[in-house]
């Protein structure tokens, strides 16, 4: 249905197109026409086509609520949950459909019918409505073209628009990402305190399994503390940038101050492929050979190591980063004015020492900048710890042991089959809002320092 | 120059010398990562393009095979048991071997011998009757033993091959009737639960729909986005929020994208699980910025003078943008557009939050069909302690990295083929 009617105003549009270019050619004969002829095709085709879609989405996203409430109304005097209530709901839509198999109650089968019936009402009312707005608008814009009207002028402001509407895209999934995730989280922070996520030490989500009723609110107390995976989630990322800071800021500033130009020419794509490689593949790299490996050595030196430890994870994410620290501070450094060297070298100074005592002070926030978007991108890295990574939550600063993070717990979480309204579920996007509100705050001290260090060489 | 100003000098010339070596150890530190990395992925893996094959002799026995008609059509053929006759292929292995011995002969091939075996019917009817010689799918322990990935001299009861077995496949061996033949159901075949069955059709499409929803959804979205705040956004605070938004939007970690999809697609919209439309969807949030950010550097780098020019001549200002600045700018943005399809291909925490993640032994032929995708199908596959699915891994990582560098490589074309270079 909704096919047939989209798919109609889709070929209206067209055919009132090629329309409102023919209309144009006639009036050409006897006025002066006030636009190219396609634009009276581009006037036609937009009035036809704008209100009528619109009109379509916003229909299509409120009819199911509307036509829940409805249903639902019949259900308001039996006391039920919002989740039994989405129950009865999910049943009458799959009795409507025909396609569900418990057994049919009376109740269920006249809800089932109204919802025949809703659904029926509805989508007559969809298909007259928006015929009334194509024929309403047509006839508008049609009257305006043989008027001959200013016909460039509303076109070009009805793009205009379009382009706006796109731009909010990037907002509208700002706004989405901020309010799912607080949704949840905030329904999860009903069911356990927000001191307890924070400052707890225990995380164990499991023990709140309760196959019916509620869990037990003491169980929930001890079960959703975050701090081992807030401390696992940085801890890793410290060993990563332990890593990556030496090697990435050594070749940046190799690349940028020594290398010739041959080198530099190939040598920074190839370490750049580094950062290309997807990182399931490192995830699999370090829980296949690196942990293993790190295991090796360390039972050959007498310590007692995880197979799943810190340490291999954290190692492949700093391999994995190091083309971040190299690139940015490539550029940061080639960006420090060339009278700053040229004055040290004229003092006799080594290149090695302009490069410590002259090039670097003047470059460090631009640098620190780097660092820090590196820290976030560390931050928020999934597949590597969760392949090579442990998944219970230690507390510890042992780089031999495994622990966890918050991007590895989300997953451990979340995959397979979710129950909405599970506090478990929940404390996943209460993790995800943690996650996004920490590296968001990195990014904007990043962008910031950066931002400063350019304006003062510029 | 006396002798402690000498050595002072050559003090500074040595910290200089092992300065520029830390630099050139870093950078070859960083390279043979790399290089290691690739050679692990590539030593462990090439094997997984070949496949072993058992040889043996199938008798099609009208009597065993239960068909009565003299001349049976093809109804016949396919109705056919060929129970019987493929486990006297695999018996007539070891005559001598008791009959309650016979699962380890069996256990040598695929658990779909039998299917094999009636596949080869059905493609030569007039075999029926006869006593052909049939190529099995080794089971993926063989398939191990004979490309030498499992050690053999290690005891009995650690093997997951015996020693009988061992022995059979030897004597098989001898006779050359082990093939090694490229693998091409590696390529056309869905997952499986069996290594020597499993491969990466289904996860492949699921990849490609994944894909041509995320260009679909996020091309025309950035590329318009990009165009407004290049060419016709007021300079006002609205839009410094917009573009912060933007900046902000790429640093995002990748896994809340998922919870993204997961809360709102998912949730709210009901769009259907462990698809490749919502798997796409959610991809195409996360490439938008990354498309928009590359196409306003492209917007920005065409030269006022071709705007002036056309504005000279009469030109409004969207003809100008649409007709001259747009088109011209179209290289950068595809190959930025490339280049975050080519990010987004490579995610796997999204997906498997959305639930592309399921287990799916069909080939998805729509993009509202259940499906993986190539990275998460790495992860399942990893996750899998079978040792075949090691190879299959690391042959899967190739595919993927093939796909990657063609992906890049196409981005370099358009840019260095098709972009203006204004002096």
């Amino acid at each position: 249905m909704n096919l047939i009617l989209v798919t109609f105003i889709i070929l209206l549009t067209f055919t009132s197109y090629y329309f409102g270019r023919k209309k144009a050619l006639v009036i050409q004969s006897s006025q002066r026409l006030t636009a190219l002829p396609k634009f009276y095709g581009y006037y036609l085709a937009a009035w036809c086509a704008a209100p009528a879609l619109i009109i379509f989405v916003l229909w299509s996203v409120f009819e199911p609520s509307i036509v829940k409430t409805f249903i639902l109304q019949d259900y308001t005097d039996q006391n039920l949950t919002k989740n039994e209530l989405q129950l009865i709901y999910t049943k009458v839509k799959a009795l409507a459909v025909g396609t569900y198999t418990g057994n049919i109650t009376n109740f269920l089968d006249e809800s089932a019918n109204k919802y025949i019936q809703l659904k029926g009402i509805a989508n007559s009312a969809k298909v007259a409505i928006i015929l009334a707005i194509l024929i309403f608008s047509l006839s508008f814009a049609y009257r305006s073209v043989q008027k001959n009207d200013r016909m460039r002028e509303p076109v070009e402001i009805f793009l205009k628009w379009v382009l706006f509407v796109a731009s909010l895209g990037a907002v509208l999934v700002t706004i989405g990402i901020v309010f799912s995730l607080l949704f949840e989280a905030i329904r999860f922070f009903q069911a356990v305190k927000i001191f307890d996520f924070i400052f707890g030490t225990h995380w164990y989500p499991a023990k709140t399994f309760v196959r019916d009723g509620q869990p037990d609110p003491e169980l929930m107390k001890d079960a959703f503390g975050a701090v081992p995976l807030f401390a696992g989630t940085f801890f890793i990322a410290f060993i990563a940038m332990c890593v990556a800071i030496p090697i990435g800021l050594l070749s940046g500033i190799y690349l940028s101050e020594y290398a010739g130009r041959g080198v530099r020419k190939y040598a920074k794509p190839i370490i750049e492929i580094l950062a290309g490689i997807p990182t399931v593949v490192y995830g699999f790299f370090a829980a296949l050979t690196v942990g293993p490996f790190v295991k090796e050595i360390g039972n050959a030196m007498g310590l007692e190591v995880s197979a799943e430890s810190a340490l291999a994870a954290g190692a492949v994410m700093g391999v994995m980063i190091i083309p971040f620290i190299s690139s940015l501070s490539d550029d940061v450094i080639t960006a420090v004015p060339q009278n700053l060297r040229d004055g040290s070298y004229a003092m006799g100074a080594t290149k090695s020492e302009t490069v410590k005592k002259v090039i670097f002070p003047a470059a460090l926030p631009g640098i620190v900048g780097s660092i820090l978007l590196a820290v976030s991108r560390a931050v928020g890295e999934t597949m590597i710890v969760v392949m090579a990574s442990g998944l219970a939550a230690n507390l510890t600063i042992n780089p031999l042991e495994s622990t966890s993070t918050i991007t590895a717990q989300i997953v451990v979480i979340l995959i397979g089959d979710q129950q909405f309204g599970d506090p478990k579920t929940q404390s996943a996007f209460a993790l995800g809002i943690s996650l996004f509100i920490v590296t968001l705050l990195l990014n904007v001290i990043a962008l910031s320092v950066v931002k400063k260090y350019r304006e003062k060489y510029e | 120059m006396n002798s402690f100003k000498k050595n002072l000098l050559k003090k500074r010339y040595n910290a200089e010398r092992r300065f520029q070596w830390y630099g050139k150890i870093a950078i070859g530190l960083a390279l043979s990562f790399l290089a290691v990395f690739m050679f692990q992925i590539f030593s462990k893996g090439y094997s997984a393009f070949q496949k072993t094959w058992i040889v043996t002799e199938v008798h099609y026995d009208k009597e065993l095979l239960l068909i009565d008609a003299e001349s049976p059509s093809k109804d016949d053929l396919e109705n056919a048991d060929y129970y019987d006759v493929a486990y006297k292929a695999m018996t007539s292995l070891d005559p001598g071997l008791p009959e309650e011995e016979d699962r380890q002969l069996i256990q040598m091939v695929s658990y779909k011998y039998e299917a094999e075996v009636k596949d080869l019917l059905l493609k030569n009817p007039d075999y029926l009757g006869k006593i052909v010689p049939i190529k099995l799918t080794a089971s993926d322990d063989v398939d191990q033993v004979h490309k030498g990935n499992y050690p053999r001299d290690i005891p009995e009861e650690n093997r997951r091959v015996n020693d009988y077995q061992l022995q059979i496949y030897d004597m098989l061996n001898e006779r050359g009737d082990i093939l090694l033949e490229f693998n091409i159901s590696f390529f056309t075949s869905p997952d499986s639960r069996e290594a020597e069955l499993a491969g990466i059709a289904s996860s492949f499409m699921g990849t490609v729909f994944s894909i041509l929803v995320c260009l679909a959804f996020s091309f025309p979205v950035a590329v318009l986005a990009a165009i407004y705040l290049e060419e016709f956004a007021p300079k006002n605070k609205f839009t410094d929020f917009i573009e912060v938004n933007i900046n902000n939007l790429a640093a995002v970690p990748s896994i809340v994208f998922g919870l993204l999809g997961l809360g709102v697609l998912l949730a709210v919209f009901n769009l259907p699980r462990s698809t490749p439309l919502v798997g796409g969807i959610t991809l195409s949030l996360m490439t938008l910025p990354t498309i928009i950010i590359a196409a306003r550097a492209s917007l920005k780098a065409v030269p006022p003078s071709i705007r002036e020019a056309a504005l000279a001549m009469g030109a409004s200002n969207m003809q100008t943008t649409m007709h001259h600045t747009v088109p011209l700018s179209m290289p950068g943005t595809l190959s930025g557009t490339i280049i975050g399809l080519a990010q987004a291909l490579g995610e796997t925490a999204p997906l498997i939050l959305i639930g592309m993640v399921a287990f799916v032994n069909t080939i998805p032929g729509t993009p509202v069909d259940p499906a993986a995708s190539l990275p998460v199908q790495i992860y399942i596959w990893s996750e899998s302690a079978e040792r075949g699915f090691v190879e299959k891994v690391s042959a899967c990582i190739m595919v993927l990295l093939a796909f990657l560098i063609l992906m890049n490589l196409a981005a370099q074309i358009v840019r260095h083929k098709f972009e203006k270079k204004w002096s």
